[in-house]
């Protein structure tokens, strides 16, 4: 049987950057307990003779012609932007402090 | 006008009976009378409607050549990219974005002349079964408004079956187009993956997602299939080849010596009784219109469920992973000295909900090291397995069949809060998303039980969508000769007027 401890899921929740309520974390460990249960079932016949499927056509890699065509401007790119700040995205500090 | 089908709309108006903006405005106040109790829109766009129908109207006052639908009114489910006009994939996260860019869908639509009313209602980034999933609270079920309306692509359907918009369009992961058709006793179409171009579509599982036509009747399916699809250079997976004649075999409707096989696994036990009694009863009118009825096994299907709802959440929680507060939708939590990292996880602690959340949270998990051989790469070769399933079931049959769910419509609230009993409403059209194939469910009536719309699914093998098209439509001129009306007639009256 599978399951997810409530730390198991504290530390998904923050590998996935979404901050969590500590009912959030309960509820969820449990949900996962019966979840897990299910999809496990995927176990019992992916026998190592079976080549796996990641996407339903043959593709190769695609290429196109590189040719310039239009493309946002940056008034349109930053349009949708939280913040802006010299025709670029502003954006909370990303390095820790010296 | 408002109870026409689009191909009926369309021949009015190249008449000069009605013109584009009279049209667009009846619908227009339809919306506004029974959108309080349906909730099918998000967005209604009077004014670009408006405008984009004088248009229309003034290129055919001019003489100008136009396309099959030009003029009819459509409704866009809210995942599809619009320029200029909210898209909120009925998230929180993207409340009031409003897109630089047109999705080639769309893009394709105006191409056309197909007039754009608004954005439908949905479950937050296609995860469910109901439209209960939307941030902005459920869409109901014209045929019964305490029942859910089928999802993700709730809002497109209801606002067909309340008579919103002749056209939709859905897109369709694991039955996010079919299964609200099922339920709402209207028409939905998945094509083949690769069909129609996914740029602009705000990705949930990548390999699954599929944007497809939908409407009430399957000539009008057919006419919005060939308006949407085809080659797009902006879409890495989309197939380079002629677009299927779905509208010629719609209108030919012919079924004689073709074989349909019914899928063995995909019935019996957990389907409701007049969920069977239709299906049995649509078998036997297509053997009456001259195909051959043969039973196949797909002995890998019922590992289906299991597998999507890991390949589905691993692709998700890679997906939404650009929701990250930094270059469009919500931030929350930008105060002096805040990290980064600190407004990525209050914003997405805020802008998803509960099964978005648990969907990624699963997806992580399955692609974790350690767990990626157990979970995601075991649903890979499962995926395998059904997709050799299909191949093997379409060296005995043209196309394959089902019921499409193995219920009716459910009531608002009554499974969500037991995601595993939401998950099974799938049960039937997920195949078809593992394989690439083509998934079509249409009305074949009412169960006795309960008097609401039952869905037939039918399925055809990679680009020869045309198959189902003949099929659903032989059918359909069947079911219709023995109701003697659309089976939408039989539909409560909304906002005191039919």
């Amino acid at each position: 049987m599978s399951s997810l401890s409530r730390d198991d899921v504290a530390k998904l929740a923050g590998l996935a950057r979404i901050q969590m309520s500590e009912e959030e974390l309960v509820n969820l460990s449990n949900e996962f307990t019966v979840i897990l249960d299910a999809v496990a079932r995927v176990q019992e016949v992916a026998g190592a003779d079976v080549e796996p499927t990641s996407h339903p056509l043959p593709l190769r890699n695609v290429f196109r012609t590189d040719v310039v065509v239009p493309s946002l401007t940056p008034e349109e790119a930053l349009s949708g932007a939280p913040a802006q700040e010299e025709q670029r995205f502003r954006v909370p500090q990303i390095l820790g402090e010296e | 006008m408002i109870r026409n089908n689009a191909s009926e709309m369309a021949a009015k108006l190249s008449a000069g009976e009605i013109t584009s903006v009279e049209l667009t405005q009846q619908h227009l106040d339809r919306i506004a009378l029974v959108d309080g109790e349906v909730h099918a829109f998000l967005h209604v766009d009077t004014e670009g409607a408006l405008a984009q129908a004088a248009a229309v109207d003034a290129k055919r006052a001019k003489g100008e050549k136009l396309s099959p639908l030009s003029g009819v009114p459509l409704a866009l489910k809210d995942v599809m990219a619009q320029k200029g006009i909210p898209t909120t994939c009925g998230s929180k996260i993207l409340e009031g974005w409003r897109p630089p860019y047109d999705s080639t869908v769309v893009a394709n639509l105006k191409k056309n002349d197909i007039i754009i009313l608004g954005k439908t209602n949905m479950d937050e980034f296609a995860m469910g079964s109901s439209t209960e999933n939307s941030a902005y609270g459920p869409t109901h079920n014209p045929w019964d408004l305490t029942r859910i309306p089928g999802g993700s692509g709730g809002g497109s359907s209801a606002a067909l079956a309340a008579f919103e918009a002749p056209l939709a369009i859905g897109t369709d992961t694991g039955g996010s187009i079919r299964q609200p058709a099922a339920v709402t006793g209207t028409v939905g179409v998945k094509p083949t993956y690769g069909g129609v171009s996914r740029f602009g579509l705000v990705a949930f599982s990548s390999s699954l997602d599929q944007a497809g036509p939908c409407a009430r009747t399957v000539l009008d399916t057919a006419l919005l299939h060939e308006a949407i699809a085809g080659h797009d250079p902006k879409d890495a997976t989309s197939i380079n080849a002629p677009v299927p004649q779905v509208v010629a075999a719609a209108k030919a409707g012919n079924v004689k010596g073709m074989k349909i096989g019914v899928v063995k696994e995909l019935n019996g036990d957990g389907y409701q009784s007049g969920v069977r009694a239709r299906f049995e009863e649509s078998l036997e009118l297509l053997a009456k219109a001259g195909a051959e009825i043969v039973e196949v096994s797909a002995p890998n299907f019922e590992y289906a469920l299991a597998a999507y709802y890991l390949i589905a959440p691993s692709e998700c929680s890679s997906n939404l992973a650009r929701f990250d507060a930094m270059r469009y939708g919500l931030r929350v939590g930008d105060v002096d000295g805040a990290s980064a990292e600190s407004v990525m996880n209050l914003t997405r602690e805020a802008g998803f909900g509960k099964e978005v959340k648990r969907r990624i949270i699963l997806g992580t998990y399955a692609l974790s090291s350690g767990y990626y051989d157990a979970y995601y790469g075991s649903a890979q070769k499962v995926r395998t397995l059904i997709t050799q399933d299909f191949t093997n079931a379409f060296e005995k049959a043209d196309v394959l069949v089902s019921p499409t769910c193995p219920t009716t419509a459910f009531k608002i609230g009554e499974k969500a809060n037991d995601p595993l009993a939401m998950y099974l409403n799938d049960i039937a059209t997920i195949p078809v998303n593992m394989a690439g194939i083509g998934g079509m469910s249409l009305p074949s009536g009412l169960a006795d039980e309960d008097g609401l719309p039952v869905g037939f699914q039918i399925m055809s093998p990679v680009m020869k969508d045309e198959r189902m098209y003949s099929v659903g439509s032989a059918l359909e001129a069947a079911l219709l000769t023995k109701w003697g009306a659309p089976l939408l007639d039989k539909a409560p009256a909304m906002g005191g007027a039919r």
